[in-house]
């Protein structure tokens, strides 16, 4: 049974592909508001949650986007609250839960590496309102970046409790940041015709950028590894559905809420 | 009402979270412009306004009360009609604010924003931002996010006294 479905038609896949943003961003946004009153100091557990607000105003964007190019009655709302594991398309890498500190900080720096080159690049789109948003939402990254890759290098250089434990975390964290750069067919067909930049060039920026970092931390780059993928073409690990089931409750059980 | 008297009307419509400012001293309203029905339509010759506003940071909670506030005080002044269309491009930039706006500020206690860019190196200095409570220069950033998405933690090393300081957004 294949769960991959091959799209000819430009709007589907554009509307799949902004649907993936969106995913990614909400459920990484999700996991790190879960810091919120858990931080290990005031000051971090406040920039977790307010990297996690931007991520959630930056969802809303891309699903009222997403919305429009479905074209029906469906909304933001029903988009986040009302579809299924196996309709989102989010990274694995956004759904692994926070660990320690270090492990959160590590995630957040390889994705926030990455949107920063890719957003970079989606401003340049053909497509209109995909650039407007990519425009709006690298101003934040740029600081979501620079707090991520300073909390690296002051961890791995910093005592030998906090480096060992990093380096642990992006060992064990390493083999969900290849789908980033693992094309699915909609992100081929979306390159083909200039709404999307062509990946593998991200990766070999993402990768130098990844490099000074962790130079800089003293820590180590893992070996080339087999890399997990899924998230993308909507096969996740066991941790999405506990999260949907907590952050989809509300909206299933009482139908039609809002704010 | 006039296009010009309708962006005055603005002035008097506060930002949520730092009422000193409103939304015009923000730069989140982009355009104002009213039109005229023609007479013999249904709505018989009824003006309508549409209000272009920009959102600051893409998750600040206050633009749908931005939007309220600017929808109430336009049909408190006699329009039936009030629209509001978002619009994402060119993005919101502290270099919107107004003169008065970054005066107001200072006023309040918030250190208003320098039009110089987040330092992208990193660990890089950041600007030298003056304490509003005391005029020193002689303050350090605690942490570049603070209590609403648009401020910075300082701290002041003359007076003691920490504040927030509106960072610059470009």
């Amino acid at each position: 049974m294949t769960n991959i479905a091959i799209h000819t038609d430009t709007q589907t896949a554009l509307c799949d592909y902004v649907l993936h943003l969106a995913d990614t961003n909400l459920i990484l946004g999700q996991r790190i508001c879960e810091w919120s009153g858990h931080g290990p100091v005031l000051e971090q557990d406040i920039a977790l949650s307010n990297i996690g607000l931007d991520l959630l105003g930056q969802t809303r964007s891309l699903y009222q986007y997403a919305a429009e190019l479905l074209g029906g009655e469906k909304t933001e709302d029903d988009l986040a609250f009302l579809r299924s594991e196996r309709q989102f398309k989010n990274l694995l890498l956004s759904e692994q839960p926070n660990g320690d500190f270090g492990y959160t900080i590590v995630r957040q720096f390889l994705y926030e590496a990455y949107q920063q080159l890719l957003l970079t690049e989606l401003k340049k789109s053909s497509d209109a309102q995909l650039a407007a948003i990519a425009e709006k939402s690298l101003i934040e990254t740029n600081y979501h970046y620079k707090w991520s890759a300073e909390w690296v290098i002051r961890l791995g250089d910093g005592t030998e409790e906090s480096k060992s434990r990093i380096q642990k975390s992006i060992n064990e964290i390493w083999t969900y940041s290849g789908e980033m750069f693992i094309p699915t067919a909609d992100e081929q067909l979306l390159c083909s015709i200039g709404i999307i930049p062509d990946l593998a060039d991200l990766k070999d920026a993402w990768m130098q950028k990844v490099k000074a970092v962790f130079a800089e931390a003293t820590l180590t780059m893992p070996e080339e590894m087999y890399m997990q993928r899924g998230g993308k073409t909507g096969v996740h690990t066991e941790h999405l559905g506990y999260m949907l089931a907590e952050m989809q409750y509300l909206q299933r059980q009482y139908p039609g809420q809002i704010w | 009402m006039t296009e010009a008297e309708i962006w005055a009307l603005l002035e008097s419509v506060p930002d949520p979270e730092v009422p000193v400012l409103s939304v015009v001293d923000l730069g989140v309203v982009r355009a104002v412009s009213v039109e005229v029905s023609a007479p013999l339509s249904l709505a018989n010759g009824e003006p309508s306004v549409t209000i272009t506003i920009t959102p600051t940071y893409s998750g600040c909670p206050a633009m749908d009360m931005i939007s309220m506030g600017i929808r109430m005080a336009l049909m408190e002044a006699g329009f039936k009609k009030v629209n509001i269309v978002q619009q994402l491009s060119p993005a919101w930039t502290t270099d919107w604010m107004s003169e008065a706006g970054k005066r107001k500020l200072k006023e309040y206690g918030i250190a208003p924003p320098l039009s110089n860019k987040i330092v992208d190196e990193l660990f890089g200095e950041d600007h030298k931002i003056q304490c509003p409570q005391c005029n020193s220069m002689n303050t350090e950033l605690v942490s570049q996010f603070g209590s609403t998405s648009c401020k910075a933690l300082y701290r002041c090393l003359d007076c003691k006294e920490p504040f927030d300081y509106f960072k610059c957004h470009r």
